[in-house]
Parts: C-alpha cells; structure tokens; sequence
C-alpha cells in the first residue's frame, strides 16, 4: 500500500447563514484555500471526491450533478460519499484510498452542509404514516443515552458543561468558528436552558452553513511539496444498525472496532500516551467523555475523569477539539472532514491560535447516523 | 393479501442562497433582461455559470441577451406533472437565447405538437407578477420579442425560495402489517429472530443478523422504563407540545425497547426502571395505528432492577 498524506486544508467561514454565497460558492471558499495551502492548482488535482449529509438538508437530490462543474470535477473522476454524520470524514478516507491504491496522485476531498436552505431538524423528523407521533429531535434522540451514560459511569452532573466551556473558549481562538463565547463560564452553561434534560442549550451544537476541504497526495506530490504535510498514518471505517436488540448505545461496538483497528494499524499501543492532540465528532458535549472510552483512550467509565481533571484542555495530556468542535460550528457534511483537516492541521503546525504546541500525532474522528457510522484517521509528522 | 399502504408527503420551502451570480440573474429576470456570464474563451452562458469550466475562476463578467432565441431539441409533454411550468399539453426545449452559446430548458407554449419544430423562434413569456425568481419566466412562446424596454436592473436577489413536495405510498412490511392489525384489535406482536431469538416489537427483519423474523410473540403492554429525556424544545417538525419526557419502554416478553411518552407524572418524577403501562385510546378509535396507544404511565409496581434493563437502552 503507498503512502498518503494531507497537503493542505481549507474551510469556510462558518456561520448561521452564509447567504452570501451559493452551495458552489460555499465549496469553492473552502477548496480554494486548500489548493492555496497545499501549494496545489487545479492542473494538479486527478479526482474529486464530495460528501454531504441527507440531500433532504438542502433539498437538492444529487447535489454533485449540479456542483461538479464548479468543483473542477469535469474531466475528472467524481465520488459522492454519504455515511450522515461522519461523511465528512468517509469522505476524506475515500480520497485516502485512491491515493493509497496508487489510482491517483492528487486528490480533492470536499464536504459541504447548507443548513440553512432548510431545517435540518425537520429533515430528520419526518414522519412516515403507521408510526406514532412520539419525535423528539435530535437532542432528544441522543439525550436519552447520555442519560444511560451519567447512570452507568457515575459521572458528576457538571462534566457536560465543563466540555462545553472548553470547546466554545478554543472556538473563539479559530479564525472559522460559528461561535465564538471566550467568556464562557461553568456558571453560565449551568444557567442556560435545559433542552433535553440531560443536554442544556450551552451544550448543544449550533446549525451551520459551511464547507471543509483538503488535498491529499501520494509521496511523490509530498516531495515536490514546500511545506510540511500530515502523513495519514492509519485510516478506519465501521458500520452497524441504528438499532438492534442489544445495541449498546453509550460505547457503541462499531466505533470500538473501528479504533482498535485504527490503533493497530498504526501502531499504536497507548493511545493516550502517544496521540497528542484529537478531533473527536462531539455534537453534545458529553459525547467527549463517552467517546474517550469508546475509542479507548480510558477504561470505560473512566472518561469523565480526564474532563474533570482538565486534561482535555489545550495544555493538558491528551487536548480534545483545540479547534472548538462541532459545539462551536456544525455543518453536519462537513463537520467531520474540519475533526479530519484540524487534526492535520495540528500536525503540521498550521493551527494557529489553537495549535497543541509540539503536537506530531494527532487523531481525527466521526460518527454519523443513530451511533451507525464511524471514521477515523490517525496523522503524524513523519511517516 | 396487500399490506396496509397509506400517502406521505414531505414538503419544504428551500431558501436558496444564490451568491454573487445568480443573484444578478435574477434580479435581471425581475425587471424582465436576462443575463449570461462570459467565460475565458469568450462563449456566453445562459443561465450564467458560476465558475470557468475551463480556468475554474470565479465569473464576474455578467452580459446580456436577447429575450428571444432558437429551438435547439424538443420533447413533447401529453400530462403534465405537478410543479412543471405548464398544466396543459407542452414542449420540453432546449432553446438558445439570441447571443447566448449555450441552450437553456424551457417550457415552450405551443399548444399542439405539430406547431413545435426544431429552429422555431420563441421568446419569453413573462410571469405577471416578477419577484426576482427563475419562474419569472413562465415560459416560452412563439414569436419574437418587442425592442427592450426595460429598465436598469435593480439590486442582485440574495435568497430565492424554492418550494418543494414529494409524495409517496408508504407500504407496510407482512411483518408492520402484522403489528398494525394486531393493534386495531388491542394487542402488541413482535417477533423473535430465528438466529439470535430476540424478539423485535415492532417485528423486522433482524438488524443484527439480516434474517426474516420467525415465531410470532404476543407481548404485554407493561413494561419498563429503561432510560428517557425530558423534552423542553419546540422544533419543526414537532406534533407535541413541550415539556414533554420521551421514553425508552423495554415491553416485558420483547428485547427492544420503543420510544413512547410517559405522561401521568411529573417529569422529574420519570426515573430509569420506572415500571409503566400503556394507556389505550377509547377501544372506539382504534385503527391499525400504534397511535392507539394515547401515552404511558407509571403502574406502581416496584421499579425494576438496573440489570433487567441494562442492556436493553
């Protein structure tokens, strides 16, 4: 198999409403300054590969036929992706395996969500006929399960909050973030409205229109590179059913296999002694705790504990979303390419205020649907 | 034996953000002018396109042309769908607007088939009432359009909105179909999966195994809560009115539990293991629908044991 790796990284300005500009034009914010970062033109670039959540967001079915065009698609190969929520980071691990089977040298991975043409929680509360009225949303939908995680780790009832100060302080140190709160308090997110009783409005995802994208390449296109590139190490993808009797929805079992995968393929025996900075794809803030266990960082119901003891802030002994993660901008298409490009970010030093000084592995990590799609990579400095 | 099928439709009205170009476009539908954009190798595009196909920049420069043009190909329409330009007999054309180098589709009005050829002049008709929307152009028509009158082209349209429905026949499963007329008689059915006999209420296709579901199980509607929120959101989309607690309910003899309300108690009096019983509509009103089942609530049975339930969250 031959080496990949990121060179460069682009993502828009995200935002509420991006009104401002097309789907096109979104993409093209984001790709542009991933050409420009990778020290790439568009001559250069041998296949696109696009993901975004349910067409139903925007309401355009097979949005690549109309993007392709504006994608610098035409003459090349095209690949939509769709895994709902971690798209993003399928996405990025398709571009990944072109590259690695040898097919291409260059390839564009882009992800895009524009929340705003609708409602996304609309689009995810359609009712078909036979069924009871019994929606909840979807905080509602996942609030239950951190209500079993709360019950099963005993963790204290401000660990939510806690992650929520944290990301929405190192949102306000990335240029891109929807929101920006740097005077966030514990007090404050404890005062905010309860939504879904256990998820409080303070820790809860914001509705975002944007676009992530990034160039990934072969070794031959990283030697004629000028700057430091992320070399995927490792990449990671499993699948199971939304339900099924038995699911475990607190530590679902396919992202356990898919990051025990991703630690034995790289190499990894310790991961939270040997990553040092991770994107991790947390839409609720006590899915921080829950995922450290999932993908084995700690032992489960261990993972409140490196919240409480602050070793997820910037500074700490493993740093969680220095980027402010999907609590602080979710174009849910793209919000798992950003954990994907931000970890490749922190590895090749580009990450400007947010930067986890000295870090050379880093993680990025998604998941999308009910807990039924999982993608992960591992990037380091060197290969 | 047909299953029970019933309509869904999804409808939305899309606001469309139309950037920089499209904007212009449309204002100058508004004030009945259309615009192309002119890319590096001189053509003109109509609708303008957003980037160079060939160089990739983006495409500022905006040119007019003529509200007239030539048919290109046609495609002749009997039944008109819903949402299509026209609600009578129609031609789909592509039709090249005089000074533009790309062909745009269009309804051309010609009202019988024989009157639509291949190198046919049409022009524009124009929608009554203008708003700065691609259905500003109702159509087209035979003819030529009169020397342009209009009038400088207002500022560029930020959002159009685009309303959009499907319809479907939703058609039940044998095994929903099962479920539901088990319901309008007051029972719950699941059944159990041939390969790891767990019994799914509703009954499906195993998730875990992918296997048609065997033995049919009849259930009791009691049950336990096994975890739950408490909904305090309004949202679109919703048919219930906050605060309201939502509820995992594991139904003694099944294995998976069913989101249902827990009404009857105070929300924050809703715990983990609270046992609960259904709570059936009037036997009057009942139809194949899990809507017979108004809510549930608490039976005053001792809670169950987090173990009996651990599993099944």
């Amino acid at each position: 198999m031959r080496r990949a790796a990121v060179l460069g990284t682009g993502q828009t300005d995200h935002r509420t409403r991006r009104t401002d500009v097309s789907m096109a034009g979104l993409c093209r914010e984001a790709i542009d300054r991933a050409l420009l970062d990778a020290g790439t033109d568009w001559s250069q670039i041998d296949a696109v590969v696009l993901g975004k959540a349910p067409d139903l967001f925007e309401g355009v079915m097979m949005p690549e036929l109309a993007l392709a065009q504006s994608l610098g698609a035409a003459g090349k190969p095209l690949l939509r992706v769709h895994t709902a929520g971690s798209v993003g980071g399928a996405t990025a691990i398709v571009a990944t395996s072109l590259i690695r089977a040898g097919v291409h040298r260059r390839v564009l991975a882009v992800a895009f969500e524009k929340q705003s043409e609708s409602n996304a929680m609309w689009a995810l509360s359609i009712q078909p006929p036979f069924t009871a009225p019994i929606t909840a949303g979807a905080g509602g939908y996942f609030a239950p399960h951190i209500r079993s995680y709360i019950r099963r780790s005993g963790a204290p009832p401000h660990i939510g909050a806690l992650v929520a100060v944290k990301d929405r302080r190192n949102g306000a140190l990335n240029p891109h973030t929807h929101l920006r709160q740097p005077d966030i308090t514990l007090e404050s997110v404890q005062a905010s409205p309860m939504l879904w009783d256990p998820i409080r409005f303070d820790e809860t995802c914001p509705s975002s229109d944007g676009a992530c994208a990034v160039v990934i390449g072969d070794a031959a296109a990283v030697s004629a590179a000028s700057r430091e590139v992320a070399w995927i190490k490792a990449t990671s993808m499993r699948t199971e059913p939304t339900f099924y009797a038995g699911k475990d929805h607190v530590n679902p079992r396919a992202g356990a296999d898919a990051a025990a995968a991703l630690w034995a393929s790289a190499g990894i025996k310790d991961p939270l002694r040997e990553i040092d900075v991770a994107e991790l794809y947390v839409p609720f803030s006590w899915f921080e705790p829950m995922w450290l266990e999932n993908v084995g960082f700690i032992g489960q119901g261990q993972g409140w504990k490196l919240v409480e003891n602050g070793d997820t802030r910037i500074g700490g002994v493993l740093p969680v979303n220095p980027s402010g993660g999907v609590l602080c901008s979710n174009p849910i298409g793209a919000s798992g390419l950003l954990r994907f490009a931000e970890s490749a970010m922190q590895v090749m030093g580009r990450a400007g205020e947010h930067q986890v000084p000295d870090a050379a592995t880093a993680l990025g990590h998604a998941y999308g649907g009910g807990s039924q799609f999982f993608s992960m990579w591992v990037v380091g400095r060197t290969p | 034996m047909d299953t029970l099928a019933a309509p869904l439709t999804i409808a939305f009205d899309y606001t469309r953000s139309l950037g920089p170009v499209l904007g212009r476009f449309m204002a100058g539908l508004r004030d009945h002018r259309v615009l192309g954009s002119r890319t590096a190798d001189g053509r003109v595009h109509v609708p303008p396109l957003e980037f160079d196909p060939d160089t990739l920049a983006p495409l500022t420069d905006l040119v007019e042309v003529s509200p007239t043009g030539t048919v290109v190909t046609w495609a002749w329409v009997d039944q008109p769908l819903e949402g299509q330009p026209l609600d009578h007999p129609f031609a789909w054309a592509l039709i090249r607007l005089d000074g533009a180098d790309t062909p745009m589709l269009h309804a051309v009005d010609t009202g019988t088939e024989d009157k639509i050829k291949i190198g046919l002049r049409v022009r524009i008709r124009w929608s009554p009432s203008p708003t700065g929307h691609i259905r500003d152009i109702a159509c087209f028509e035979p003819g030529t359009a009169p020397e342009r009158t209009g009038h400088e082209i207002g500022d560029a349209v930020t959002i159009m909105t685009t309303p959009i429905r499907l319809h479907y026949t939703h058609t039940t499963s044998v095994e929903e179909d099962r479920y539901l007329r088990a319901l309008a008689e007051g029972r719950i059915v699941g059944q159990r999966c041939p390969a790891c006999c767990k019994v799914y209420v509703p009954p499906r296709v195993c998730p875990a195994d992918g296997v048609a579901p065997g033995e049919v199980v009849e259930v009791t509607d009691k049950g336990t809560v096994t975890t739950f929120c408490v909904v305090n959101v309004p949202f679109a989309g919703q048919r219930l009115t906050p605060p309201y607690v939502v509820a995992q309910v594991l139904l003694d003899g099944a294995d998976i539990p069913i989101p249902h309300l827990i009404l009857g108690v105070p929300s924050d009096q809703v715990r983990m293991g609270l046992r609960v019983s259904a709570v059936w509509r009037d036997r009057a009103d009942w139809s194949t629908t899990p809507e017979n089942i108004d809510h549930f609530e608490p039976n005053g049975e001792p809670d169950a044991p987090y173990e009996s339930y651990a599993e099944h969250q």
